[in-house]
């Protein structure tokens, strides 16, 4: 012990306003990079101040080392990671602060030299009982989720039959759990209570996410940063620790935020998504669907180039697919060189489009497009009138017309991109499959749409050929 | 045959019927052309250039004589010079007639034979456009008004910043988005000013914002476009509600263009007396429908009203202000409707009454009143969308900002609060307190967020609510063997959360470049 508990508790609060500010700083790109520093600095901070503080007395070394190797992990996987690979770190990442959670739990619900009487032992009670609860569900769920985005697991939900039954039934004994937990005093007893409850939230948080489509992951990776933010403020109710509880509320509402971004750029209920299941009643639609289709026009390589070089106004539309066969850097060159013959050409990006709330524009960022000539779904979907050629890139769902045009589509009323409203559209795609809702795009059959059929990034260097022979 | 075009009689009338490019085409139709001498003058056509072109100049009292056909511009009039009286057997007038407002005039010409053909009865169907000098005349009077406005208004339009300070832009108000409507907006806009408009009619809304100016509209559903392509009268509560736009409009703005017309009717009264009254000193209302009462209530025809410093400009004579254009115009739309008259390019006129633009031109055939001619629809009625008044609202609301909370939540939740508060502890009070505030604390940052920087939020997110560390450490100087490596194992998953997720956040960040 090196400071005083008040000392510690100042130096906490100017934690606390770093961290605010390092939100903040996200609200532009200009001071983005600020606001990352001011978070290593809050962090720094609170755990200096805590290592100086009056809690730790002992054991040093061993925090010192333990800081080491994981710093010296953290470091290796931040480094080493592809960015295709960001929602699967992301979702790896939740389920540590998840198991940090119930372990911190665990910890002190062994701690025998907390004296608390009545009231106030019944409210400790419950939040060390909250705070495991939370952090079992983060933990497993966020695992899940790493299997389905690594793509280790199916990406397909699951559905147990009467699944909805099964969760209530979950959900209703960890309350009576809870109340036994919070009137019982033999430490034993309390201990197997505990113990049921952290066995039913781990297994109700791989249920939950195993039910969940992978139309939807975007929403589940905001939910899921949602909970570890909750599981740290519980985490600090329990402690008494307002620096916990404060960041553990700003990631909290950070993650739900996103989750309703998310929901809205799906016209999903949030509800309807952690209910599960999206993406598979569909295929009977599907089939009946394309009999009534008339033939798409297909054209080549060279064909897109020659039209690229006559338009003035190109807009591309990435989705996940282009990420897939990593055709983003090829994309760049191209985009290169035509403003470099005075086309104009943007991006729109569909808040979905990738795997996570703005995953699509780190992908970009990462092929060095500038960010200036990225745009959002909302900021560009007037403009398409004056586009010459939209290029569709291993996208499908976000550029859906029967989202507007057709009130029985699963995916009616979700907000798309308009870009049959430009002169020309050109799909490029490996094959006529659905997409991740497993519905049929009347775009593809337009009259002025032309599909372009094979790999995005061969397609993309055959277009880069032919523009530079010309 | 012969064509006459006679010199415009009353003393503001600058314009002429025909231009001397114009002759040319005439005479490949296969007339001849003769001119009244200095017809053209004002309008900067002189006797010589008509002469080039092939016309004859001629005195008066030859052309009235001689001439089968009379082209002019104005309705033949009483005074100075008796062109009633000298129009006689079988000749054909074409000129803006007014059939309507003149029903008197009409009676008198329906003798010996006339043919009257009135420019201003062209059906407004797509065919007839060319036609159209309403449209044409309207288009100039539009754009003439900005001018005389800008002549009057004692400020530039455009805003600048010097160094003599800081100059704001001014802001105009459009009334009727029709030709007039829109040509002022276009030449508004162009100077620089801040336009708004306002019409009866929703389907104009896209017209007026492709001109880069504000569409104003009123909460009440009524579409104004009646079948013939013209505004109709609208209800007594559409009219309340606009009078009250009009009315805070005048606070605000610096100059109010009317361009509201019903056809044969007298124009609506839209800018009141007490209106006038609220605008700001060095205003200017120009108003377009002057020869038919005004749309403001001050209106004189033909004069500039000074009304406690707001300049009230009731010029019926715009179109006349720019001879040389409006004449070339005119004289282009009389062409057409000659070229239809000729279908087989011989010299003679064939009033055909079968072809819905020539019937409806036609008001007096052969001695007899043919007015009004059968009703005609317009060709393209624009579909009507079902605007509601919400749908404008919801578009302007950014799907950004945060969601509104309902009432019964609110009250729900304060009844959990005190619910809480009467059990718990003050300790507990106390954190929650704080728990709340960072909620509310993170609900405004979060929203602030760029939408392209989410992945870099998440990982940071991540990484900052790795702040659970704090609890292991805390926990980490226990006596208990079991606590010791539960608290270690956190702190080492907590660890490489912090360093990892900062670390791949910064990497994430440098990559977005400009």
């Amino acid at each position: 012990m090196f400071i005083e508990v008040e000392l510690v508790r100042a130096l906490y609060i100017g934690a606390t306003v770093l961290f605010i500010l390092t939100l903040g700083g996200l609200s532009h790109q200009e001071s983005s990079r600020k606001g990352n520093m001011y978070g290593m600095l809050g962090m720094a901070i609170a755990i200096i101040a805590t290592l100086l503080g009056p809690y730790v007395t002992t054991n040093y070394l061993l925090i010192i080392s333990l800081m080491f190797i994981g710093g010296s992990i953290g470091f290796y996987l931040a480094k080493n990671i592809q960015m295709t690979q960001m929602p699967e770190l992301v979702a790896i990442l939740h389920s540590l602060v998840g198991l940090a959670a119930v372990l911190v739990g665990y910890v002190n619900f062994f701690d025998e030299t907390i004296q608390l009487q009545g009231v106030e032992k019944t409210i400790h009670n419950i939040e060390i009982y909250i705070g495991i609860f939370i952090g079992a569900i983060t933990f497993s769920g966020s695992l899940i989720a790493f299997g389905k985005l690594s793509g280790t697991m199916s990406g397909n939900p699951l559905l147990l039959p009467a699944r909805h039954w099964l969760n209530l039934t979950v959900v209703v004994l960890i309350f009576i759990l809870g109340y036994f937990f919070s009137i019982y005093s033999i430490m034993d007893d309390k201990l197997i209570l505990l113990a049921s409850m952290t066995f039913l939230a781990l297994i109700f948080g791989i249920h939950l996410v195993m039910a969940i489509g992978g139309a939807d992951m975007p929403v589940v990776v905001s939910m899921l940063n949602s909970y570890s933010g909750w599981a740290a403020s519980a985490t600090g109710f329990m402690l008494s620790n307002d620096l916990l509880i404060v960041v553990g509320a700003l990631v909290g509402s950070s993650g739900a935020i996103l989750s309703y971004i998310m929901c809205k750029a799906m016209n999903r209920s949030f509800i309807s998504v952690i209910a599960g299941g999206f993406g598979t009643e569909t295929t009977t639609v599907t089939t009946n669907t394309v009999s009534n289709q008339s033939e798409v026009t297909s054209i080549t390589a060279e064909d897109l180039s020659n039209l690229l070089l006559s338009s003035k106004k190109v807009m591309i539309i990435p989705g996940y697919g282009m990420a897939v066969s990593q055709a983003q850097h090829v994309v760049n060159d191209i985009v290169k060189f035509l403003k470099d013959k005075n086309i104009n050409v943007t991006f729109a990006i569909h808040p979905v489009a990738g795997r996570m709330p703005g995953h699509m524009n780190v992908l970009l960022a990462e092929a060095r497009v500038p960010y200036d000539i990225v745009f959002e779904m909302d900021e560009i979907n007037d403009d398409f009138n004056n586009v010459d050629v939209s290029i569709i890139i291993g996208a499908n769902d976000i550029v859906n017309p029967s989202a507007q045009e057709d009130p029985n589509s699963p995916i009616a009323g979700m907000p798309v991109l308009e870009c049959w409203k430009g002169k020309t559209s050109v799909v490029l795609k490996r094959s006529m499959s659905t997409g991740y809702a497993g519905v049929q795009n009347p775009l593809f059959f337009k009259d002025n749409t032309n599909m372009l059929f094979g790999d995005a990034k061969k397609t993309m260097d055959e277009v880069l050929d032919n523009l530079q022979s010309i | 045959m012969l064509i006459g075009v006679v010199k415009e009689i009353q003393s503001n009338e600058n314009r002429v019927a025909i231009t001397p490019n114009i002759v040319e085409k005439l005479i490949k139709l296969g007339y001849s052309v003769q001119i009244e001498s200095n017809a053209g003058v004002k309008s900067n056509f002189t006797n010589q250039m008509y002469e080039d072109s092939g016309a004859k100049i001629v005195s008066s009292s030859d052309l009235w004589e001689s001439s089968n056909i009379i082209l002019k511009i104005n309705s033949p009039e009483i005074t100075p010079n008796n062109e009633i009286e000298l129009l006689k057997d079988k000749q054909t007038l074409i000129s803006f007639f007014g059939p309507a407002q003149n029903p008197k005039k009409l009676q008198s010409l329906a003798r010996d034979n006339l043919n009257i053909l009135s420019m201003d009865s062209v059906p407004r169907i797509s065919r007839a456009q060319k036609m159209d000098a309403l449209s044409s005349m309207a288009n100039i009077a539009g754009s003439r008004a900005v001018i005389e406005a800008s002549y009057t208004f004692g400020r530039f339009f455009g805003g600048q910043i010097t160094a003599a300070g800081k100059i704001p832009p001014a802001k105009i108000l459009i009334i009727g988005a029709g030709v007039a409507g829109l040509s002022a907006i276009g030449t508004a806009t162009s100077l620089g000013a801040i336009v708004r408009a306002f019409d009866t009619r929703p389907e104009v809304k896209e017209q007026v914002e492709s001109l880069n100016a504000e569409f104003l509209t009123v909460d009440i559903k009524e579409d104004g476009a009646a079948t013939d392509g013209y505004a109709k009268e609208m209800s007594k509560e559409f009219i309340k509600a606009e009078l009250a736009l009009f009315k805070n409009q005048c606070k605000e703005v610096d100059i109010i263009i009317t361009t509201a017309l019903i056809p044969g009717k007298q124009a609506p009264k839209l800018i009141t007396e007490d209106m006038v009254e609220i605008m700001k000193p060095g205003s200017v209302i120009v108003d377009l429908a002057s020869s038919q009462g005004g749309n403001c209530a001050y209106t004189q025809k033909d004069k500039i009203i000074n009304h406690n410093g707001v300049n009230i400009i009731g010029f019926s004579d715009l179109p006349s202000r720019l001879p040389s254009q409006s004449s070339q115009l005119y004289a282009t739309n009389l062409y057409h409707v000659i070229s239809d008259l000729t279908p087989d390019k011989d010299g003679n006129i064939n009033i055909n009454m079968d072809d819905e633009v020539i019937r409806g031109m036609t008001v007096i055939k052969d001695g007899k009143i043919t007015y009004p001619p059968p009703p005609v629809s317009i060709s393209a009625t624009p579909t009507k969308k079902n605007i509601k008044p919400n749908t404008i609202i919801n578009e302007k609301v950014a799907t950004k900002s945060p969601p509104k909370f309902p009432i019964i939540g609110f009250l729900i939740t304060m009844f959990l609060l005190t619910a809480l508060g009467s059990v718990a502890p003050s300790s507990f009070m106390n954190h929650f307190t704080v728990f709340v505030l960072s909620c509310f604390i993170g609900y405004m940052v979060v929203w602030n967020v760029t939408a392209s920087l989410h992945t870099p939020l998440m990982s940071v997110t991540n990484a900052v609510s790795s702040i659970i560390i704090i609890g292991a450490l805390t926990q980490i100087s226990s006596n208990d063997m079991l606590s010791i490596i539960l608290a270690s194992i956190a702190i080492l998953i907590a660890s490489i959360n912090i360093f990892g997720g900062f670390a791949v956040t910064k990497r994430m960040l440098e990559m977005f470049r400009k």
